[in-house]
């Protein structure tokens, strides 16, 4: 049976992991491909990187790490962040990089997906949105959630999937960073409609929430950053956890 | 050893390359029928599109290379399919080692089964095979495709996806995986390591 993925999403500035990680056997909190090493062995399905440098002059900086991180570790793993041209692409992934994620240059110039779609093939292109509810409806936001867009968050997820994304990465702004839960229902409206995959991130706080992300949410797979790396919830415990929820689950 | 892992426009066979390294093995990525016949194994990955493929190997008389090729051969994703007889992939004619058809999944809800299929799934009815030796049972490996080869009797392992399909397709020296060894963790290496062993 296809399982439901769990994903870590690592925050790389200068090459570097940003934002907090407290792993004890960690010798270098800041090094990636270490702490990619560790999720990886811990059972994690899937990787993220997200470069929140990501201005032209650090591209080379990205590219090395990623090309250390593909020797280092057996699972697959996606790089975003100030990705916007089919050069970029192939750049990432002749280093290694298994997919890559676009966001606000998906928003600026939609045609980028088709041909990178056409370049690289669905399977690789994953187009993430940044989404908030204003006053009841569902709207794109770009530049991390910045800035707002008249686009509907709906009728944008399918557009990017017509268009020949593989995967959607969904992150509510709502609900990032309040550990209260996902966006279970607009989740699970996205993911109905559409025939591809999505992976919801934003609010996980909880090993419930990721059951009922799945359930409820009808997410393929679930991104989270802090709570992993601050140990709040180890993977083998969740996965254990989502197991006897009747969640499929790879041991 | 000797390893040829066949160039072709196919897309991130770096990952192959890496995965080989972890293991102790230095693979050769090359597209010269000269080194490919002389290499003790021979590694034919693959991500893309059938038909673009196929012309790819004719035109340089790949097709024949590895149709001739009497060492240990491992067939891996697209590589699966191409040698396959047929896909429906743009209509297809393949390199005919398996004379098994390559179909297209078709959900009939689409809100179950999604296309393509991504992510983590079971290795199940494992056959008796040395590639597969020492596995766990019904293990995990990681997906990526949107078609797929029928059941045969060549199949030594099938997986669930809307129905079952060959992951693993033996004949004589050709061995072939629909799944990515070299992104499915430790049952990936594994099997990797089984077919250096072979």
């Amino acid at each position: 049976m296809l399982t439901k993925r769990i994903i870590p999403c690592l925050d790389i500035k200068d090459g570097r992991t940003v934002k907090g990680v407290n792993f004890v056997e960690l010798r270098d909190a800041g090094d990636p491909v270490e702490l990619a090493k560790i999720y990886s062995d811990e059972g994690a399905d899937e990787l993220v990187f997200l470069d929140i440098t990501a201005t032209v002059d650090k591209r080379k900086t990205l590219a090395d790490l990623v090309t250390k991180v593909a020797k280092a570790i057996n699972i697959p793993f996606t790089v975003g962040g100030g990705i916007s041209t089919v050069e970029d692409v192939k750049f990432l992934l002749n280093a290694g990089a298994d997919k890559i994620s676009i966001n606000s240059a998906a928003v600026h110039n939609p045609q980028i997906i088709n041909e990178m779609a056409a370049e690289f093939g669905s399977q690789c292109i994953v187009v993430a949105i940044d989404t908030r509810n204003i006053d009841g409806i569902d709207f794109v936001h770009t530049h991390g959630g910045r800035k707002a867009t008249l686009l509907k968050t709906q009728a944008w997820a399918q557009e990017v999937c017509d268009r020949g994304a593989g995967e959607i990465l969904l992150t509510s702004m709502d609900h990032d960073g309040t550990k209260a839960g996902f966006s279970n229902e607009l989740l699970a409206e996205i993911s109905s409609a559409l025939p591809i995959p999505v992976i919801a991130s934003g609010g996980a706080g909880t090993m419930a929430h990721f059951r009922d992300v799945f359930t409820f949410g009808k997410a393929d797979a679930a991104l989270a950053a802090s709570i992993f790396h601050f140990k709040e919830i180890p993977i083998p415990e969740l996965k254990g956890y989502l197991g006897n929820e009747g969640v499929s689950i790879r041991k | 050893m000797k390893i040829a892992v066949i160039k072709y426009n196919s897309g991130n066979v770096q990952s192959v390359l890496y995965a080989l390294q972890r293991l102790g093995a230095n693979a050769e990525l090359t597209d010269d029928p000269e080194v490919i016949r002389a290499a003790d194994k021979v590694i034919f990955p693959g991500q893309g599109e059938a038909s673009t493929a196929m012309r790819y190997l004719k035109e340089r008389k790949l097709d024949q290379v590895i149709s001739d090729i009497k060492q240990p051969f491992l067939g891996v994703c697209l590589g699966l399919q191409l040698l396959c007889e047929h896909s429906e992939e743009n209509d297809t004619e393949c390199l005919g080692i398996f004379p098994v058809k390559v179909k297209r999944f078709v959900p009939e809800n689409s809100q179950e089964f999604k296309v393509p299929h991504v992510g983590w799934n079971e290795l199940e009815n494992l056959a008796d095979n040395l590639l597969l030796k020492d596995l766990p049972a019904n293990p995990f490996v990681y997906y990526v495709h949107s078609f797929y080869a029928e059941l045969s009797d060549l199949t030594i392992a099938q997986t669930h996806y809307i129905h079952d399909f060959s992951a693993m397709l033996h004949r004589d020296n050709y061995y072939a995986i629909q799944a990515h060894p070299e992104k499915s963790g430790l049952v990936g290496e594994k099997l990797l390591a089984n077919f250096l062993s072979l």
